[in-house]
């Protein structure tokens, strides 16, 4: 074999593996989720291309089946819409990836590495998964910016606690996430003297302030004004890519500005999944939103 | 992560700066009441002549003394319920529990002074004992029992929260088993074979440090130790509360998911704060016994713990000054009330806590701060009427002292 033909092969191969190269990453990791790839623990592994999977999950509440062999998976950056009627299993499934509760059988995994199943709820929060409830929890009795403070990402030991000091990066971090949510004029104020979406936003704040990887938001714009519902949106649009979100919405129109994949759940389990238009125009997801 | 800004406002956002320890009124106010426990009370008491109109009588001396060491306790009992949401109603235990081990230290300081004239208590020459069981080992020693007072409620405390608040106990399902866990203690101290006196207890205490206890100087002494553990309780309640800890504890009252959710486990929360309020009540026990000379099993009875309770709701939960203020005034009544109506005081006692929960949540001075509260808008709202309401903000301001 010739020199002159040993390059050109070099070269061919070289062509050949270039766009897997470029990308960095197939959808299933490539040749960066080998074997060979370093685990570090407590850190998130997305060497898979997913940061959230949920295998043949199955809880029940005395025999009512919640969630029912649900499947579900979410790539790093992701903004994943999940619709579905009520009693579909939408909070339960919340529940279950932020430890809350416990399923009967399945599999739940951050990352490649970390098994959700094995933690509890401080664990789970601070491996770097948010959860916006339903109903808007914050702390009524402490101000807005003791509220902030509280959910800032740092040590949250008890000792640490009681000498704890922001520091000036700290600060500046808080000043911005209370612009971002439009409380800046009254960090004082006390938490339950707000408006029901500002206290949606308080909620949103205290997640950002907490940074994590995975945010879950339980209906993030119910009670919102129509203004409120569209900075929400624009916020959330601004998080994607840098943080993997998670908004379960009954808001159709809301889910139309942020959306890009939307699953359906149903009894327990996905139903459809796909863009808006596609799962709207799925009979089956018809049929249990306008009745059977 | 940089947050993402979007209508970015140029002008810089004002943080709330951390709140002081105490602001200046409540310094000028903590300092007086310093100089009254300290300098007035003593000056009072042993220099000015019984016949003056000025003088402090042992029994006054005597009843002030007890009730701060109630305050101490009702203190305590607002760090855990007030603070945190977690009803107790086993402080009696922890109380007692130091008092138990104050009463053993002094027991042995009779020496050979008892009826008997034996190197052990009198209780156990009556039982027959010869020689001293093993949990009396350490009581010769003052150190020790320093150290005891402390440690044995603590820990009791500790190992009791660890496993209660690990199985998520709350609610009033924690505040049944505090109340029984007092009572399976009441009873363990009742029996004669645990040495601790059965339901004499202890009493006819002599000595402490080898100095007569009954003397004027020495009950002043305890008054002013009494007074200053108080004050520097308040200062740790007043640290601990405004500290971001305290602030967990305050989150945990009000939405406990959230905070687990935030990254905080409650469990240590919990147990730190149950463990340092027990350990507060214990150290009120052992200035309580050695004031009033004598600790039995009774101190562990049901009534006593519900009591504490009672102190903090009349005086006004998570306020750390109204627990004190309540614990003066609730103990003022039943000192003047046993006297005066005894039949009555247990009906009044009820009443006051059915009144308090029905019409002042916040107890007196949380109605106190809301009458203040409500003078300063009608002083913004009508300005001819300013003098009068200044005076009256004015006498508020005072009563409520380091709040």
């Amino acid at each position: 074999m010739t020199p002159d033909l040993m390059e050109e092969g070099v070269r061919r191969v070289g062509a050949a593996q270039a766009p897997a190269d470029a990308a960095g990453q197939t959808e299933s990791g490539g040749r960066a989720a080998g074997f060979s790839r370093v685990a570090v623990p407590g850190e998130v592994d997305v060497a898979h291309g997913r940061i959230l999977y949920l295998e043949d999950v199955h809880v029940s509440f005395d025999g009512f089946k919640a969630i029912n062999g649900l499947n579900l998976d979410i790539a790093p950056g992701e903004l994943r819409c999940i619709i579905g009627p009520n009693g579909a299993g939408k909070t339960t499934m919340m529940d279950i990836i932020t430890g809350k509760t416990r399923p009967d059988r399945g599999t739940v995994f951050f990352g490649s590495t970390i098994d959700l199943l094995r933690h509890n709820e401080p664990q789970i929060a601070a491996l770097g998964i948010g959860r916006k409830f339903q109903k808007p929890t914050v702390f009524e009795q402490l101000t807005v910016f003791e509220n902030l403070e509280l959910a800032l990402k740092t040590h949250k030991g008890v000792a640490s606690s009681m000498f704890f000091k922001l520091n000036s990066a700290q600060k500046d971090r808080l000043a911005d996430v209370l612009r971002t949510i439009h409380l800046a004029h009254q960090p004082a104020r006390p938490a339950g003297e707000l408006s029901h979406g500002q206290k949606q936003w308080l909620e949103i704040g205290m997640l950002l302030m907490q940074d994590p990887k995975l945010l879950l938001l339980d209906e993030p714009v119910a009670g919102m004004t129509d203004d409120e519902t569209a900075r929400t949106a624009e916020l959330f649009l601004s998080l994607k890519g840098k943080h993997s979100l998670m908004v379960v919405e009954h808001d159709m129109s809301f889910i139309r500005t942020i959306s890009e994949k939307v699953t359906v759940l149903c009894d327990g389990a996905v139903l459809a999944e796909g863009t808006l238009d596609e799962v709207q125009g799925d009979e089956r997801v018809i049929e249990v939103y306008l009745g059977r | 992560m940089t947050t993402p800004t979007f209508s970015p406002s140029s002008s810089s956002v004002q943080l709330p700066a951390p709140a002081p320890l105490l602001t200046r009124t409540g310094w000028t106010a903590f300092i007086f009441a310093l100089i009254v426990v300290c300098a007035v009370a003593p000056l009072l008491n042993l220099w000015v002549p019984a016949s003056s109109p000025l003088h402090l009588s042992d029994y006054a001396v005597a009843l002030l003394g007890k009730i701060m060491c109630y305050a101490i306790c009702a203190l305590a009992m607002d760090l855990i319920w007030g603070y945190t949401g977690i009803l107790s109603l086993g402080h009696g235990l922890f109380f007692a529990l130091g008092g138990y081990v104050m009463g053993m230290y002094l027991m042995r300081q009779i020496g050979r002074d008892g009826n008997y004239q034996s190197d052990l208590p009198d209780f156990m020459v009556f039982l027959d004992w010869k020689e001293l069981p093993w949990h009396w080992a350490l009581s010769d020693s003052f150190i020790a029992t320093l150290v005891l007072i402390v440690a044995v409620p603590g820990l009791v405390a500790f190992v009791f929260g660890y496993f209660a608040f690990r199985s998520r106990i709350k609610g009033v399902y924690f505040s049944i088993i505090t109340q029984a866990m007092t009572y399976a203690a009441m009873l363990l101290f009742f029996r004669n074979e645990t040495g601790f006196g059965g339901n004499n207890g202890f009493t006819d205490f002599k000595r402490i440090l080898g100095q007569p206890i009954a003397t004027p100087t020495m009950r002043m002494l305890l008054f002013v130790l009494t007074g200053l553990t108080l004050l520097g309780f308040f200062l740790l309640g007043r640290w601990l509360v405004r500290s971001k800890f305290g602030r967990v504890l305050q989150a945990v009252r009000d939405a406990e998911t959230r905070v687990m959710f935030s990254g905080y486990s409650p469990l240590p929360y919990k147990l730190t704060i149950w463990t340092i309020s027990a350990m507060m009540c214990g150290v009120a026990g052992a200035l309580y016994v050695p004031q009033v000379g004598i600790i039995n099993p009774g101190e562990m009875s049901a009534a006593n713990s519900i009591e504490i309770a009672v102190w903090a709701a009349v005086g006004g939960r998570a306020t750390l000054i109204g627990p004190i203020v309540g614990a003066f005034l609730v103990n003022g009544a039943k000192s003047w009330l046993t006297v005066t109506a005894p039949e009555f005081w247990l009906y009044f006692l009820g009443a006051l806590f059915i009144a308090v929960t029905l019409f002042l949540p916040n107890g007196v001075v949380g109605l106190l701060r809301r009458s203040k509260k409500e003078a300063k808008a009608a002083a913004a709202a009508a300005a001819p009427t300013t003098a009068a309401v200044d005076a009256n903000t004015e006498s508020l301001r005072k009563e409520e002292g380091a709040a």
